[in-house]
């Protein structure tokens, strides 16, 4: 009992520090983009931290994450740093991928975050195949997609699923459902509002979870990952989330898709305000534990703010290489 | 040396390297136990099961997506797509994702990835079995295309284009699989990016691609009874492309014709143009020509067929044509 309570003390004080990392950095990028500080599109996961945490939580190094546009949050609950991320952003050598990225294309691969990427899809097939890999080398590790609601509606996703089915790959698929293509209702782009049981057409276990509750989504992904890791093949799971910032920052908060009063409802059950009551009820930590985690965090995150500001900008003679392993 | 086809020189380099490297594996419709549409895998199913031998179900663009992934994890995709117009499904993951993660990441991803399989016109395939696109592929940073002629350099460029660590197209023109030829035993690695002068000659400079390259020769040998001496350059791969071997020759013949059986357009000869006038303009005596298929989808009836391709024919006029210049 000694441990079980030590241990859900520990996954509770990771999933918080986790989460409020995720918002603290996202805010701060979303301060700095109208500071003009980040040069390209920025889009933030405010809202939807409970899935990046919760899944992230059962996954090591060794295991693989194929993330999208809005890929922060995975980035960062993946464990790649908050400093390495803005530098990345604010285009500098220190970033995460040496400035060649930006916020679109997060790539640590030393610690399995496989990119972030621009393109809506193609993560899904390509966690297949991290997938396909664990089951060749026979090393155990797990291919893990986020995704969107806007992903269900593309091919990448039938033929995904249908390929991690078909050869029982260790590979996990994660589509956070906001409700939106940027600004395009899933009750648009779908006849079907239901994303987790098309995992039957595929033969295949699909789970739906609240996404705002990251406990939730921790107990849904960490058995997903368990099965696939003991050979029992894929699972995807749709975490029923919202994001309550704009799209992509400078966009609209709202606008002829969605109303005040729908974003206001879902702040009521924003992911870490939920957390953090049930940490409370729970007893696991006491208010004053997180007031000290939070403003720590808060620390942290300025600290690498300015330290990212002050980080060289990569060397214009090197922008040729790595195109290929190579030389031509 | 012993006699092979030229898929059995092919087979025999991947027969090879899945013997050495257990993280190969291949993927394709009919890739498993049959053995491939094309024999490109006869025999290796038996061998190695179906997790390195892999049925796919016809979805081009999720196997590709998917050996992607794999490349970028510690294995060697191979993906044995049949006929080249079938992975033009698979286009967005092959440039926005294969060619560009190891640029993205700042060159900690490898992409060990080779595509393999049937390009070219012949057998009344029609258009949606006849494609080559090889420029396509040239175009983008981060591709290998390879291009044999022959069985010795399918096989000397299949086991190099199996240890790179970086995408290969390894392209085989459906006229040649059962073209018979030397091929040396043993491990056999044909280099990138570097041409083979296939005829010495004085007079003019031919570089043909590909199923090209035997009509060349051909050619050569006829007009050689007139006294004519041509040159044939095979340049093997045309991402990279060994410009050095071709600028050579036309320092030594002054004259310079490009056959290539794709589209014209954008193409390889206007590539290897561009670049001879940049940097060997003083050597030309004559205007570069190319002789090229019609730019046109390709049709079924072998009569129309026939007519899209260049011939021998067609090849012994413009050269005549380049030599009277």
């Amino acid at each position: 009992m000694q441990s079980d309570a030590g241990e859900r003390f520990e996954l509770h004080r990771w999933l918080y520090r986790t989460m409020f990392t995720i918002r603290t950095v996202e805010e701060r990028l979303a301060r700095s983009f109208m500071a003009g500080l980040i040069h390209g599109a920025c889009h933030t996961y405010v809202g939807e931290e409970a899935v990046a945490a919760g899944v992230c939580a059962s996954l090591s190094e060794d295991d693989a994450v194929f993330s999208t546009h809005r890929g922060h949050g995975h980035a960062l609950a993946k464990g790649v740093s908050p400093v390495a991320l803005i530098a990345e952003l604010y285009g500098r050598e220190t970033g995460v991928s040496h400035g060649r990225g930006g916020s679109m294309h997060l790539f640590a691969p030393e610690i399995g975050l496989m990119g972030t990427s621009g393109i809506v899809g193609p993560c899904i097939l390509q966690a297949a195949g991290a997938g396909y890999s664990a089951k060749l080398l026979g090393n155990g590790s797990v291919g893990v997609a986020f995704f969107g609601d806007g992903a269900v509606g593309n091919g990448a996703f039938h033929e995904g699923l249908n390929l991690a089915a078909i050869y029982d790959l260790p590979a996990l698929f994660v589509c956070e459902n906001n409700l939106y293509a940027t600004e395009v209702p899933f009750s648009h782009a779908s006849r079907n509002p239901e994303v987790a049981p098309r995992a039957e057409n595929y033969g295949i276990p699909g789970v739906t979870v609240d996404g705002n509750d990251v406990l939730a989504v921790h107990e849904a992904a960490s058995r997903a990952i368990r099965r696939a890791r003991d050979g029992g093949g894929p699972t995807l799971i749709e975490a029923r989330t919202y994001r309550t910032r704009p799209h992509a920052e400078g966009m609209g908060l709202t606008g002829v898709y969605r109303t005040e009063e729908e974003v206001a409802a879902w702040r009521e059950k924003d992911p870490i305000k939920m957390f953090r009551s049930r940490i409370l009820s729970d007893e696991t930590m006491t208010e004053s534990d997180l007031d000290r985690m939070e403003s720590d965090i808060k620390s942290e995150v300025d600290e690498a703010e300015q330290e990212a500001a002050a980080a060289p900008w990569p060397d214009r003679g090197t922008a040729a290489r790595h195109a290929y392993r190579e030389a031509p | 040396m012993t006699e092979k086809t030229f898929t059995e020189a092919a087979r025999e380099a991947l027969t090879d390297a899945m013997d050495a490297d257990p993280t190969i594996f291949v993927v394709g419709e009919g890739a498993g136990e049959r053995g491939g549409n094309f024999e490109t895998t006869l025999g290796l199913y038996e061998k190695h099961g179906p997790v390195r031998l892999c049925d796919t179900p016809i979805c081009e663009r999720g196997f590709i997506g998917m050996c992607t992934g794999a490349a970028m994890t510690g294995t060697r995709p191979v993906v044995d797509f049949m006929f080249t117009d079938f992975i033009l499904d698979g286009l967005g993951e092959l440039i926005n994702q294969t060619s560009k993660m190891q640029y993205m990441s700042n060159g900690r991803l490898k992409m060990p990835m080779v595509l393999r399989g049937c390009i070219g016109i012949g057998h009344s395939a029609a258009t949606h079995h006849s494609g080559s696109y090889y420029p396509l592929f040239a175009h983008i940073p981060g591709f290998r295309v390879a291009l044999p002629s022959n069985p010795a350099d399918a096989k000397g460029l299949f086991a190099t284009a199996l240890q790179s660590d970086d995408p290969v197209f390894f392209m085989e023109h459906r006229q040649l699989l059962s073209l018979k030829g030397p091929v040396p035993d043993g491990e056999h690695r044909v280099p990138f990016g570097q041409a083979a002068v296939v005829r010495e000659g004085t007079d003019a400079t031919i570089v043909a691609l590909t199923v090209m390259v035997h009509h060349a020769l051909q050619v050569a040998e006829e007009l050689s009874g007139e006294g004519v001496s041509l040159e044939v350059i095979d340049p093997r791969t045309v991402a990279p492309l060994d410009m050095e071997t071709i600028l050579e020759s036309v320092r030594k013949t002054g004259r310079l014709l490009i056959v290539d059986e794709t589209f014209m357009p954008c193409g390889i000869g206007a590539e290897i143009s561009a670049h001879v006038t940049e940097h060997g303009f003083d050597e030309l005596d004559a205007p570069i020509m190319r002789l090229n298929g019609a730019h046109v989808p390709t049709p079924y009836s072998p009569a129309l067929e026939q007519a899209i391709v260049p011939d021998r024919a067609a090849l012994a006029r413009a050269v005549r044509g380049l030599l009277a210049e």
